[in-house]
């Protein structure tokens, strides 16, 4: 029965005497590489010219500090959890009195690491954190000798205080206007929040 | 007599440097060759364009580790690659490169020796250059190495009748085996041996293909089935050799071709040009390079259009197709020598 009319019957051809010389069928081969020979080439030389990338391309992690330069994280694990890769290990530790400049909570990650081997690069943790403290960058992770140099600590992830990383391309309008509120306790550091108990002290 | 072993010497040091050169630059050739026509770059990291390149891997080649494998018969396996090498330089001798240079009033030809069967010691030389590859397949004790050796022998067998049988008819036409002369003829005598011999051109040059070893003839080393064929078991100078030999290889085969039938170190409408005395003898010489590397540069250009063949397919087209055309070439030639009242 025939079910469609998709059927194509297989015939094996005899050649002609042109394609059994092969020779015509050559020719026109060496035409085609001819005119590739001639061509420019797709390659992007690496080190010296860079791919264009999207604004969002999603690369090695960043672990933001706020405009007071203390770090964000509050290690509540949600970038773990949400983690498909389980990339993501963290140990978290509280502040003590004198660090209120180093960590922005009550409580941070002692040890925050992630495994750049496992990871998928799918930026699931940047959309889990509710502190803006983990993102995804343009930058590329480097190549390396060994399995263990490839799990990321603190040192390699928490940004440098004097070379911020500018990430205001990865976010909506809406988010960027949303930060601007500092009435919203999300947007506030820790010197904000001084600021503001010492003039309700006042009224 | 002094002066002649000199000069003789110099000349074939020359011949040589030049063999290795062009062979070094044709590996460079061939990977940016292969990269324009795969729309890519190719080497270009080691000095200006990559020209660097070849000293880059022949000093990679030097300094890799060297292995001889323990079941392999030690001297056979470092004869091999020697052998491939040696017979690749020597071919080089009867090559005409160029006219007669004058110093002082004494001439100078640009061509080692003049044999009076240049092209028979071609062949010979060219014959014994698979017994490198044989030895070298055989001593490494491996199966890959052995089956490539194999192929290397029954395919150089095969294809070398045809070549001959193509010479053959060349030769009847010209009436002499001497490279100098064939030269000569061709630059007095007007059109170049390519017109009166076509065909015998294409079976020559098909058969080039296959005496080298290059796609798509290049199943001794066929990478998908033998992993490295017949030096598969070769490691730091020695593969050096073998892959070095073959360009050697390219580039005599291009100089043959370039004598046998595109006239030799012959300008075109040489009568009508100019120049003489030793300005013409080089100029002679740089076009005879030119038509040289044009052809180094077909080899590559095949090489990276075509897939290999079959091995039963690469059998076909030498017994059954190359050798009854070529004979047939002969009798055409004969045929239409008598009719002319060449004989």
């Amino acid at each position: 029965m025939q079910l469609t009319n998709r059927k194509k019957v297989v015939v094996k051809k005899e050649m002609s005497l042109a394609e059994k010389l092969y020779l015509p069928a050559i020719t026109n081969g060496m035409v085609i590489t001819m005119k590739h020979f001639f061509k420019k080439g797709a390659t992007v030389r690496y080190p010296e010219v860079k791919r264009e990338i999207s604004e969002t391309y999603r690369g090695q992690h960043v672990l933001k500090r706020d405009e007071q330069g203390a770090e964000r994280c509050t290690a509540c694990g949600l970038c773990a959890v949400a983690c498909p890769a389980e990339a993501i290990t963290m140990e978290a530790a509280e502040r003590k009195k004198g660090e209120e400049t180093l960590y922005r909570e009550e409580k941070y990650a002692a040890v925050y690491e992630i495994n750049m081997l496992r990871c998928i690069f799918c930026g699931l943790c940047e959309e889990a954190c509710p502190k803006e403290a983990i993102f995804l960058t343009d930058r590329i992770v480097p190549t390396d000798l060994k399995r263990g140099e490839f799990v990321y600590g603190k040192d390699k992830l928490v940004e440098d205080i004097n070379h911020r990383i500018d990430l205001s391309g990865r976010q909506t309008k809406e988010v960027l206007e949303f930060k601007k509120d500092k009435t919203k306790a999300h947007n506030q550091t820790w010197a904000d929040k001084q600021k503001l108990l010492k003039e309700n002290k006042h009224h | 007599m002094l002066t002649f072993i000199i000069y003789k010497s110099i000349l074939v040091l020359i011949v040589f440097l030049i063999s290795l050169g062009v062979a070094a630059y044709a590996t460079y050739g061939e990977r940016k060759v292969a990269a324009f026509m795969q729309d890519r770059i190719g080497p270009d990291r080691a000095g200006p364009f990559g020209i660097f390149q070849p000293l880059a891997d022949g000093l990679k080649m030097f300094m890799k580790e060297e292995i001889i494998p323990t079941v392999s018969n030690k001297f056979l396996f470092i004869l091999g690659p020697s052998l491939a090498m040696l017979t690749a330089l020597m071919a080089g001798v009867v090559v005409p490169w160029g006219g007669k240079l004058a110093i002082g009033d004494h001439y100078y030809p640009l061509q080692i020796t003049d044999i009076n069967i240049g092209i028979l010691y071609v062949f010979g030389v060219v014959s014994f250059g698979v017994y490198g590859i044989m030895i070298g397949g055989w001593a490494s004790n491996n199966k890959y190495s052995l089956l490539g050796a194999l192929r290397a022998s029954s395919q150089m067998i095969s294809y070398e009748i045809a070549m001959g049988l193509a010479i053959v008819a060349l030769v009847m036409k010209t009436g002499t085996l001497s490279l100098g002369e064939m030269v000569a003829q061709q630059g007095t005598g007007g059109w170049w041996n390519i017109v009166y011999q076509p065909l015998g051109f294409l079976i020559f040059l098909i058969c080039a293909f296959a005496e080298t070893n290059r796609a798509p003839f290049d199943l001794p080393e066929c990478e998908t089935e033998l992993v490295g064929g017949y030096h598969t078991e070769y490691s730091s100078m020695k593969l050096g050799f073998y892959l070095f030999a073959e360009y050697i290889n390219i580039f005599i085969s291009s100089a043959v071709i370039s004598t046998l039938y595109f006239g030799g170190f012959n300008l075109p409408f040489q009568s009508h040009i100019p120049l003489d005395g030793n300005w013409l003898v080089i100029a002679q010489t740089a076009f005879f390079f030119g038509k040289v590397i044009f052809f180094i540069f077909f080899f590559m250009w095949v090489r990276w259009t075509i897939p290999r063949f079959r091995y039963d397919q690469l059998m076909n087209l030498g017994w059954k197709i190359l050798i009854p055309l070529a004979i047939f070439n002969i009798l055409a030639t004969g045929v239409l020598m008598y009719a002319l009242g060449k004989v």
